[in-house]
């Protein structure tokens, strides 16, 4: 244990803790802006500084270990000033278009310009003058507002693995980059966006494609459908003002009505319509000594990373679509016919967390309906300025209920926004499916939480079935280099590309930080306990779409809309703009 | 070994190289051959001989007579009548007190300087292990393994005062006590020969003329800490020093003098060479470990150190040339030998680069404490061409700049700051007056801002701005305002840059300010170089 003595008051605390938590126990908030609570020390925005008795330098409060007898000053003459200087430094090299700005309001250093009261910047305004990427359909990069913070550095190799962006140039021309100065589309990038939920400014952003579902609503001749995705359904809220963790299955659903949305279905309904596919395929491979493990395949940045650095692996990845894509394929066929509509005026859309999902939706493959099976992927934080711009307000809404036929849907869906939540899923599916009886336990504790890695045995039948589950692509490594080197003995792992599973997905509310996921992945087990089906085989829509239009799991109907194929890519690609029906580059 | 009766020592420093030494050297060994004395001369390239804007320079003993801006047209005439009828050729001994009677046993030309980091450059071949041998090389470690524990050693070098030559003036021995007493199953020591500061080029003519003396000094260190493996990161662009580096592990590996079990004491040691790739921050310590891991060359937070966290997170010694060059001797003869020089505060010697408006210019090594006047006056011979003395900038760009009042301020490591200034890494940069304070600052801020790392915000946004208005400032764009504002961004580069580099970025530009402010003022209020170098 340490005493230390921050601005004249006493405080125990662990030794090697930072000045910065130290104070916090104090109930003194150091500014910070290269600090993340869930990402690795940058200690290089010096806003943070504060004075340390008998050192004539001062020390990052977020990096420096506090000593027992440390007497620190966090507000005097000279700290004030080294923090107004490095404030003022970065301010004259960022644009000054706040108002134009997606992230006006939800920027870091916006506010903390406002809590310096900066209000003469005495350095000439000067811009670095770089191009912008708007190389993806996923991701916009405007390297002109990079602060050099290196929070996205950090959240690309530390938590990512996947080392895509990385400072380049030096000195005052340095820049966050991929290599040599790429595209993302020329790169190994998953495009799960983490690195937006790292940067603190507007640097980094979805790309908005609001205006094209605006025009859809607007026009008479389309029949716009929305699906939601599992984990929107607790994290909308954040955009409307409200804490983290709130289940607004109904308020969304009446919200997306009264934007204009002609059907407001749901991705719980393919999500159990994806554990029935990829529930019989997992039998099928145990049963017919296919490979294994199987991997899941819900999640599109972990299926593009998957391409880049492990296409020798990719036999192992369930050839069922995600949930996003079969209900695309489905909504332009089996709903289509169904509800007497023709599929070419049926404008598709889909509600996700994800910013991956944008550049699944423009996949050459995913027109398997004949046209292209999603037309456009909004994240939660593009729905919520629509629903901002639109005055729906959240408090006034009633909760309404997803239209049929593919809006029923089971606990076991809903918890696919949350890591584990597939596997748990599966596992109620497979072991009643497999074995005839019902489950004893519903509830798989141990592939439930945030811990990096979660193993768990299930006895199935006379099978003893090893599943692993991981989210977060560093830790997705750690099992794929294990199964390269034929250690990796599972039968089924689940990998979800982002840190908490989807309710952490790159397009969820800003902030999203780990104690955020957890909370959002807490209230979709909540919800599942809720439903009146949490099973997904249990699910009468399910029932009644194979009975009507698939025939049975794994028939050539499904084959041909619910399942797909893998494309091995490069680690440095060379770019082929593919457009939908063409043939992949 | 054969005797001679005459030794002709050709200077193969860099400057001397650049000046066409090796035609020199090759023309004498034919010359002497062709005239039948090839068993009685002996022809040999030596390290850094001193007065290198004299080059190319030999000396020929045992007369000890130095002769500079030797060409190869000057060689039969030397032969024929130094070597061959004994007279000495004296249109090529010059009048400056370098030049002349080079006393080898008596270094009275000389003057004030002390040599001990230098002991053997310019008089022994470098790429000799029999005569850095012959003048007690290796001694020093066969006395520690054989003779001393390696608590004892430390125990000596922190005796002696040492304090780190590359800028920091961090006590040695100190220094080697914390990686010593780190528990770890793989420990380093590493040579910083990433000798980037402009003006300064001690480093690398003690790599060219004494290498085994670092060798040395680093087992020394290796077998003090518990360290069996050492690196010296040496600038890419210092050819010599890597060949000649390069030739004397090959050497001393050969005579067991590094390698497994020197001496039978147990002990192994071994030396590898990285090069570095021409970032100024990389002569950072954490920088150089990063540069070394094949990572981008940027320092790393500190705490912590590399005493206990270093290369692969090991624990490491980092130690600048000039210091490890001090080691053997410091063992051999004992610390309080080491005290008798320099000050109490701060023994020893510094090897300085005398460069700019001086008349003699080159290496010198002079006892710590010595006045720049002594060593303007007496040893650089005063400023040349009847201009007056304006300033000297001690330590390199990153040094402070100091008037002609501060030239009796004793200079060691803890002096020098006191002024706003700083030792450095021995870089003395001397200015007569016919120079624009403004125009030079402008210049060295546009080093800082190309060389800037760019990872934290004071130093990357800072060099940037410093040289912008002192830019503006020169092209008689300068507004009221600027010089606080230079004064005040400096100030807060000076305490929040992560690392050295731009701690030190603004030293120059606050001292100009304190002591020149006058001359920039105007610049500003009167649009008005006064030496008419700006063209305002």
């Amino acid at each position: 244990m340490a005493m230390v003595t921050i601005d004249g008051r006493k405080v125990e605390v662990d030794a090697g803790t930072t000045i910065l938590n130290a104070a916090k126990k104090l109930g003194i908030d150091i500014p910070t802006l290269c600090h993340h609570p869930d990402l690795a020390v940058q200690a290089v925005c010096r806003i943070c500084v504060v004075e340390i008795e008998g050192q004539k330098l001062l020390q990052p409060a977020c990096a420096f270990p506090v000593q027992d007898g440390m007497v620190v000053y966090t507000n005097t003459p000279r700290v004030r000033q080294a923090r107004k200087v490095n404030l003022e430094l970065l301010l004259a090299r960022h644009p000054q278009d706040c108002l134009q700005c997606v992230r006006n309001r939800s920027c870091e250093l916006q506010a903390l310009a406002e809590r310096f009261g900066m209000r003469e910047i005495r350095f000439e305004h000067k811009l670095r003058g770089l191009p912008e990427d708007h190389s993806t359909p996923a991701i916009v990069r405007e390297p002109d507002k990079c602060i050099l913070c290196r929070r996205c550095v950090s959240m690309c190799h530390d938590v990512q693995a996947a080392g895509v962006l990385f400072p380049s140039r030096r000195g005052a021309d340095t820049v966050v980059t991929p290599v040599f100065g790429r595209g993302l589309d020329e790169v190994a990038c998953a495009l799960c966006g983490q690195c937006i939920h790292a940067c603190p400014v507007g640097a980094i952003t979805e790309r908005d494609d609001t205006e094209r579902v605006w025009q859809a609503l607007a026009d008479p001749n389309k029949h716009v459908v929305v699906q939601t995705a599992p984990a929107t359904r607790v994290s909308i809220g954040e955009e409307m003002g409200l804490p983290p963790g709130q289940i607004i299955t109904g308020k969304l659903v009446a919200a997306l009505r009264r934007l204009g949305f002609d059907k407001v279905m749901d991705t719980d309904f393919t999500a159990d319509l994806t554990i029935i596919e990829e529930g019989n395929e997992f039998l099928k491979r145990l049963k017919e000594g296919g490979v294994l493990p199987m991997i899941t395949s819900c999640s599109p940045g972990w299926i593009k990373f998957g391409e880049h650095f492990y296409p020798d692996l990719l036999k192992h990845i369930s050839t069922c679509k995600s949930p996003q894509q079969m209900f695309g394929a489905l909504v332009k066929t089996y709903y289509a016919r169904k509800a007497g509509i023709d599929p070419k005026d049926i404008f598709s859309v889909s509600l996700m967390p994800c910013t991956a999902k944008k550049y699944e939706a423009d996949r050459p493959e995913m027109c398997d309906s004949g046209y292209k099976d999603v037309d456009v992927v909004l994240t939660s934080r593009e729905l919520g300025r629509m629903l901002r711009e639109a005055g729906i307000r959240f408090e006034d809404l009633p909760e309404e209920e997803h239209d049929d036929p593919m809006g029923i849907s089971t606990g076991a869906a809903a918890i696919f926004g949350a890591t584990g939540g597939v596997m748990e899923a599966a596992l109620r599916t497979v072991y009643e499916v497999a074995t005839g009886s019902e489950l004893p336990k519903i509830d798989f504790e141990e592939v439930r939480g945030l811990k990096g890695i979660k193993e768990a045995t299930v006895r199935v039948g006379d099978l003893d079935v090893r599943v692993a589950v991981a989210h977060g692509l560093g830790n997705a490594k750690k099992i794929l280099d294990l199964l390269r080197e034929g250690k990796a003995n599972y039968h089924f792992i689940e990998i979800m590309c982002c840190p908490g599973g989807c309710v952490g997905g790159g397009g969820q509310p800003i902030p999203t930080t780990m104690e955020i996921r957890g909370i959002r992945g807490n209230a979709l087990y909540e919800a599942d306990r809720g439903l009146p089906y949490r099973k997904s085989h249990e699910n009468p829509a399910i029932k009644q779409i194979y009975a009507e239009f698939l025939g049975e799991p794994l028939s050539e109907v499904s084959h041909h809309l619910l399942h797909t194929h893998y494309t091995p890519r490069q680690k440095y690609p060379s770019v082929a703009k593919t457009v939908c029906g063409e043939a992949a580059g | 070994m054969e005797f001679y009766r005459s030794h002709v020592l050709v200077c193969g420093g860099t400057p001397c190289v650049l000046e066409g030494c090796k035609g020199v050297r090759d023309a004498l060994i034919a010359e002497v051959k062709r005239r039948g004395l090839d068993r009685e001369v002996k022809v040999v390239e030596t390290g850094c001989l001193g007065p290198c804007d004299l080059g190319p320079v030999i000396v020929v003993y045992p007369e000890g007579t130095l002769y500079q801006k030797v060409r190869v047209s000057d060689v039969p005439e030397i032969v024929e009548q130094h070597l061959l009828k004994g007279r000495v050729v004296t249109r090529l001994v010059g009048e400056a007190p370098q030049a002349g009677v080079v006393k080898y046993e008596e270094p009275t030309y000389l003057g004030v300087q002390e040599r001990i980091v230098l002991r053997n450059c310019g008089v022994i071949d470098p790429e000799s292990i029999e005569e850095y041998i012959a003048r007690d090389g290796y001694r020093a470690l066969a006395k520690c393994l054989t003779e001393m524990k390696p608590a004892d050693v430390i125990e000596a070098v922190k005796k002696s005062g040492l304090v780190g030559r590359g800028g920091a003036a961090f006590p040695t021995g100190l220094k080697w006590s914390f990686t010593a007493n780190a528990d770890a199953d793989q420990k380093y020591i590493l040579c910083n020969a990433d000798e980037g500061e402009p003006g300064t080029f001690k480093d690398r003519l003690i790599l060219e003329g004494d290498p085994h003396s670092i060798l040395e000094g680093m087992a020394i260190a290796g077998y003090a800490v518990g360290a069996n493996k050492g690196f010296i990161y040496v600038r890419g662009e210092y050819v010599l020093s890597i060949e000649r580096l390069g030739k004397a592990i090959e050497q001393a590996k050969a005579l067991g003098l590094l390698g497994s079990n020197i001496f039978g004491s147990g002990f192994s040691f071994d030396v590898e060479i990285r090069k570095g790739a021409g970032a100024y921050v990389c002569g950072e310590e954490t920088g150089l470990i990063e540069s070394i891991e094949g990572k981008r060359g940027e320092p790393r937070i500190k705490p912590p150190y590399p005493g206990t966290e270093g290369l692969y997170g090991k624990p490491t010694v980092v130690n600048n040339v000039e210091t490890i060059a001090n080691i053997p001797p410091i063992l051999l003869n004992g610390p309080d030998w080491f005290r008798q020089f320099g000050t109490e505060r701060c023994p020893g010697t510094k090897v300085f680069t005398l460069t700019g408006d001086i008349t003699n210019k080159g290496l010198i090594e002079v006892p710590m404490g010595i006045t720049l006047r002594r060593v303007i006056y007496e040893i650089g011979g005063g400023i040349p061409g009847g201009r007056e003395f304006k300033m000297a900038q001690t330590g390199g760009t990153s040094g402070g700049c100091l008037p002609k009042e501060l030239l009796d301020v004793p200079m060691d490591y803890f002096t020098l700051p006191e002024h706003g200034s700083a030792l450095g890494s021995g870089a003395l940069l001397i200015m007569d007056d016919s120079h624009c304070i403004v125009d030079i600052a402008e210049c060295f801020m546009r080093f800082f801002e190309h060389e800037s790392c760019g990872k934290c915000t004071p130093c990357r946004e800072g060099t940037a701005r410093l040289h912008e208005i002192v830019a503006k400032i020169a092209r008689g764009e300068g507004k009221p305002g600027d010089l606080e504002l230079l004064d005040e961004l400096g100030s807060v580069m000076q305490v929040s840059s992560l690392c050295g580099l731009g701690q030190a970025a603004p030293v120059p530009i606050k001292t100009m300010l304190k002591y020149f402010r006058d001359e920039f003022e105007a610049h500003i209020n009167d649009r008005l170089c006064p030496t008419g170098t700006c063209g305002i």
